[in-house]
């Protein structure tokens, strides 16, 4: 799993049917200091994530899980709302704003 | 998932027989803030997408879950038209898409 930021939103009127009434946006990852690492990627929301958040998502087949048994056809799922990350190395970073 | 453009079509006649009636269509991806990623894919249409659409794509063991494409042999799938894409902050995207 990994960290990321919401950093938009994508609006899709003719979906595959099992997508209907699911939430796609658009979430930069970030590395454990809340730096933005690597391409932006697409992803549903399964927790009521809102722009600017700090979250975290899963990717790969796993990803559909978050609404299992149903099956959902996306590789890339935000599954919880980081309120706070604790670095060993470095000074805890509160939401990464 | 991916955004992507629909830039293509392929025409198989010998193919699995689970792809049969099956649109196929090259897609290249695209960032969010609309520019080229260079990377070309072959993918199954679900949706009806049309020439230079921007759709959604999805790929590995999760386009098989999409309706129309369960127990295919099939690894991209197109499972939305995209409309519209916001983005909160549009330098933060253009700045991460470069590298």
């Amino acid at each position: 799993m990994y960290l990321g930021k919401v950093i938009g939103t994508v609006v899709c009127t003719m979906k595959n049917p099992v997508l209907e009434g699911k939430k796609i946006l658009v979430v930069q990852p970030l590395d454990p200091q809340g730096r933005p690492s690597g391409k932006p990627v697409i992803a549903l929301d399964s927790v009521g994530a809102g722009a600017g958040e700090t979250i975290y998502w899963c990717r790969g087949r796993e990803a559909s899980f978050a609404w299992y048994p149903a099956e959902v056809p996306t590789e890339a799922t935000i599954v919880a709302i980081v309120d706070r990350v604790n670095v060993k190395e470095k000074a805890t970073t509160d939401k990464h704003r | 998932m991916l955004l992507a453009r629909v830039v293509g079509t392929v025409v198989a006649t010998r193919k699995d027989p689970r792809l049969e009636g099956k649109k196929l269509l090259v897609v290249k991806t695209v960032s969010p803030d609309g520019k080229d990623d260079g990377n070309y894919l072959v993918a199954v249409d679900t949706v009806d997408a049309g020439f230079r659409e921007t759709v959604l794509i999805v790929q590995g063991s999760s386009a098989r879950m999409a309706v129309e494409c369960k127990d295919r042999p099939v690894d991209t799938a197109i499972i939305g038209v995209v409309d519209t894409v916001h983005l909160d902050d549009e330098k933060a995207v253009a700045a991460s898409a470069r590298k």
